[in-house]
């Protein structure tokens, strides 16, 4: 637990990637095999499930330490995270000398074990287990552990290039084969990075190619005729699996949704065995799709009931093929794989199963004029890919982008705000934020990113000098502070007490040269919804 | 009921008997100084009484003046008000106030640290009726490791960045804990450099007879070959400017109370952080506050509101008190860029 408590802590504090990639490179250079398995599965996403509720991991650590909760809660509202927060109060006195730590598998296996046990049971273990570590860092992975709480400021992609220096793979090989579907609880380190385990899993998904967001004019990508555009949906990335007559629909987070969506179902009927298509998963009506608040309602949802079936019918629009009659076209042309895709899509012919249509244009000046109505094709922009371009793994610069179009934006004012976690902990940089109703003010979002450190420094001690009511750990504040919030989507809700709910928030600037009165009114908000929340 | 010891006024603490006031934030005839922090010291005042040791730092800090002072332990009557001063173990001079009057014995901490780090006085706790308490780090989230633990972390830290050849940049206040970091900064050998703000402290405190390890000041026209793999010294208003650009390849130490949490180390986007404060910790300040046996308790700049409702709880009787004490941080930093233009 020791190692990895020390990898986390690197990987937590580190600038840079190099120095997080030797630190993972030099963790599986030495980690037994059991834990390597549980760091690629913590690494891409796979983590253990929550066992134990974080009130009553409150209420055993104020007891074993005898703090009061309230006094507990201020630490906790200072530091930003509970996991962190245990491990700072519990004191190096309480450790057990004669005690042995056990490596990471054991405690993660051990919190499986303990899933379905008693509250007993469980306190016995956490506090043994407090006892047994010795540091504050090894408490606080296992804290964080236990919560369900992990992550770790390191990408995935990082992990795979530090694992591919170990085992002597290329790092896209090894993508692949950490995909999908696998217990880490089970299979070992050598089955997992097998060929074999790819061949026998029919279900493996191939990693995503992602693009990156064009910055310059397109013009610098070269002749328009080299590139393929087509609209850029706001659904779930996912990916289509026929294999062995059986179907599996995988989103970009690697969660098998096959069950969630009964409308794919059709596609284990109708489409050729040994197929992987690339898409959007989205619900649409006619062909055009439809907001990602209507999507919302159904993801998450175990059962589907009639009238969401009805109202949120889901269709995947996809857009490139990766896999015909078992064989591997990633390798191929785009120019080709769309060719084979638009004659797989054709012969299907049905709702649920459309393609994502490629833009006619001649000049990049008319896909410019195209881009502006994006909004109104119910799409967040433009894709452009170069029609020669392999399908690369993960995010790569240079044959894919995406070319959104500039987000919607309101200006309204801060009125309430919360410490934020992580590396915001102890500072104010959680806000809500309302617009006009006349001489009233009504919250309609609340948004955490877009300022810089400097930025939330200063609206900090704003909040500091003028907080008006404390409430738990929101403060109201006085409503002088001017922000233009910038935002993807907007739709009707009858969950925010505006009426509206916004996709994607966030703050794009301070507006330092307005006053309050002069930020925009709930009636301009509800405008925005009948222009774009169709 | 009679008036008190000491009054919490908007110009600062005031005892009223004495007529003078205590590290006041606006300019009064008389100002008696805990320590030469610009958050405790501020330019204005008549005159000031302060530990012999502070005297040459108020002086590079506040300009000529007025300055009296007097050696820890040595009471002198201010209009029949008995005062003496205590040393707090902050920074090099710190004292805590004592004053008695009438039978009745107040303490104001100013800020203080129990551990002895070798340099600023041993911290002593005083008997006292009503005590008055900083509250900088009052939460149980904070607990020190005894500074040997932490100079060898960073001595092990600054020995990692030599071997690859880059430079170590620790970051500390200027007055106070740069020199605290120097005997632990002297035992790896290296060279030691110090930014310009904390140069000067150095100066001044050398000029004044104290004995500190050897230096160098970073200059404009030094070559860039001098500073690598050694160690810098500067304040933490230095990090990110161009000026750091000179030690490039180096890796950037913050050595700060604050960076027990490790939000406030990635917030930094620091390389590497070490929780070496010159407060005392949660364990520090209930103990301390526990051998004044002092029946009433004033918490002031920090966490003042949680500490005194938990001092309250374990039957201390405390309240919370606003000062303008606790913005050592930004008063620094203006002061730092000062110094260095």
């Amino acid at each position: 637990m020791k190692q990895f408590a020390e990898l986390v802590n690197i990987l937590g504090t580190s600038t840079k990637t190099n120095d997080k990639l030797d630190a993972l490179s030099a963790y599986f250079a030495v980690a037994n095999d059991r834990d390597k398995v549980w760091v690629i599965a913590l690494f891409s996403g796979r983590r253990p499930r929550r066992t134990i509720n974080s009130t009553l991991i409150q209420q055993w650590c104020s007891e074993l330490i005898g703090l009061p909760l309230w006094l507990f809660a201020e630490s906790y509202h200072t530091v930003g995270d509970l996991s962190e927060t245990i491990a700072l109060l519990i004191p190096d006195t309480l450790t057990d000398p004669e005690a042995t730590p056990h490596p990471l598998h054991y405690y993660i296996e051990k919190f499986q074990e303990l899933a379905a046990a008693g509250e007993e049971e469980k306190k016995a273990f956490m506090i043994q287990s407090w006892r047994q570590l010795e540091t504050p860092a090894e408490k606080f992975v296992f804290n964080k552990l236990l919560s369900g709480a992990f992550r770790i400021g390191v990408s995935q992609k990082v992990m795979v290039n530090a694992l591919a220096r170990t085992v002597q793979l290329d790092p896209s090989v090894i993508a692949h084969r950490i995909s999908g579907n696998w217990d880490p609880a089970v299979i070992t380190f050598d089955e997992l990075l097998s060929e074999t385990n790819i061949k026998a899993d029919s279900s493996k998904p191939y990693p995503f190619y992602l693009a990156y967001a064009l910055e310059t004019s397109p013009e610098e990508l070269g002749e328009p005729d080299e590139w393929q555009a087509e609209w850029k949906w706001d659904g779930i990335r996912g990916q289509l699996i026929k294999r062995n007559n059986e179907l599996f629909v995988w989103s970009r987070g690697e969660e098998l949704l096959t069950d969630k969506f009964p409308e794919y179902a059709i596609f284990k009927d109708i489409l050729p065995d040994g197929i992987v298509l690339d898409g959007e998963i989205i619900p649409a009506v006619d062909g055009k799709p439809l907001p990602f608040a209507i999507l919302q309602t159904r993801i998450g949802r175990k059962n589907v009931t009639k009238k969401q079936l009805q109202e949120a019918p889901m269709s995947f629009f996809c857009y490139d093929l990766l896999e015909y009659d078992y064989e591997d076209w990633r390798g191929v042309a785009l120019s080709k794989r769309r060719e084979k895709l638009e004659e797989v899509a054709n012969q299907v012919s049905r709702p649920e199963l459309l393609l994502s249509p490629v833009i006619e244009y001649a000049s990049w000046q008319e896909l410019a004029a195209l881009r502006d109505q994006s909004r109104d094709m119910g799409s967040e922009g433009l894709m452009l890919k170069r029609r020669s371009s392999v399908y690369q793994v993960g995010r790569k610069r240079g044959d894919w982008w995406k070319w959104k179009i500039d987000p919607l934006t309101i200006d309204a004012v801060m009125i309430y705000a919360q410490k934020g976690s992580g590396r915001r902990s102890n500072l104010y940089t959680d806000y809500t934020f309302a617009v006009k109703d006349g001489d009233k003010l009504v919250s309609f979002t609340k948004a955490y990113s877009g300022l810089t450190d400097k930025e939330f420094n200063e609206v900090d001690s704003f909040v500091k000098r003028n907080s008006l009511e404390k409430f738990g750990p929101v403060r109201t504040v006085k409503p002088e502070l001017v922000f233009e919030i910038a935002f993807e989507g907007i739709a009707a809700s009858n969950r925010h007490k505006s009426g509206v709910a916004l996709r994607f928030p966030r703050i794009s600037r301070w507006r330092k040269d307005k006053k309050p009165e002069e930020i925009n009114t709930l009636e301009e908000l509800k405008k925005m919804l009948e222009v774009y929340g169709k | 009921m009679p008036t008190p010891l000491i009054q919490f006024t908007d110009r600062g603490l005031y005892c009223p008997p004495g007529k003078f006031h205590i590290d006041p934030w606006k300019p009064v005839d008389k100002a008696v100084i805990t320590h030469a922090h610009s958050d405790h010291a501020r330019p204005g005042s008549n005159s000031y009484l302060s530990h012999t040791y502070s005297k040459p730092l108020l002086e590079l800090r506040l300009g000529p003046g007025i300055y009296e002072t007097i050696g820890w332990n040595e009471p002198v009557w201010i209009n029949g008000v008995k005062l003496s001063l205590h040393p707090a173990g902050h920074v090099i001079g710190s004292s805590q106030v004592r004053l008695e009057y009438e039978g009745e014995v107040w303490v104001f901490s100013g800020d203080y640290k129990t551990e002895n780090d070798g340099i600023s006085g041993a911290f002593e706790p005083v008997k006292c009726d009503v005590f008055i308490t900083e509250s900088t780090f009052g939460l149980p989230i904070y607990n020190w490791k005894p500074q040997e633990e932490i100079f060898r972390n960073i001595q092990d830290w600054i020995m990692q960045n030599h071997s690859q050849g880059k430079t170590s940049v620790l970051m500390a206040y200027s007055l106070g804990k740069a020199q605290r970091l120097l005997p632990c900064v002297e035992a790896t050998g290296l060279p030691i450099f110090l930014h310009g703000a904390v140069y000067n402290v150095h100066q001044a405190l050398v000029a004044a007879g104290h004995k500190l390890p050897a230096i160098q000041r970073v200059q404009q026209d030094m070559p860039k070959d001098i500073f690598k793999g050694n160690v810098v010294i500067a304040p933490g208003s230095a990090d990110g400017t161009p000026w750091m650009k000179r030690f490039s390849p180096y890796s950037v130490g913050v050595c700060s109370g604050w960076m027990q949490v490790r939000g406030n180390l990635r917030r930094r986007n620091a390389d590497a952080g070490f929780a070496l404060s010159d407060h005392a910790d949660w364990n520090g300040l209930l103990h301390t506050i526990k051998a004044t046996e002092a029946k009433k308790v004033f918490v002031t700049h920090g966490f003042q509101s949680a500490f005194s409702r938990y001092l309250n709880e374990i039957g201390i009787e405390a309240a919370e008190v606003k000062t303008e004490y606790g913005q050592e941080e930004t008063a620094e930093e203006v002061e730092e860029k000062r110094e260095e233009g």
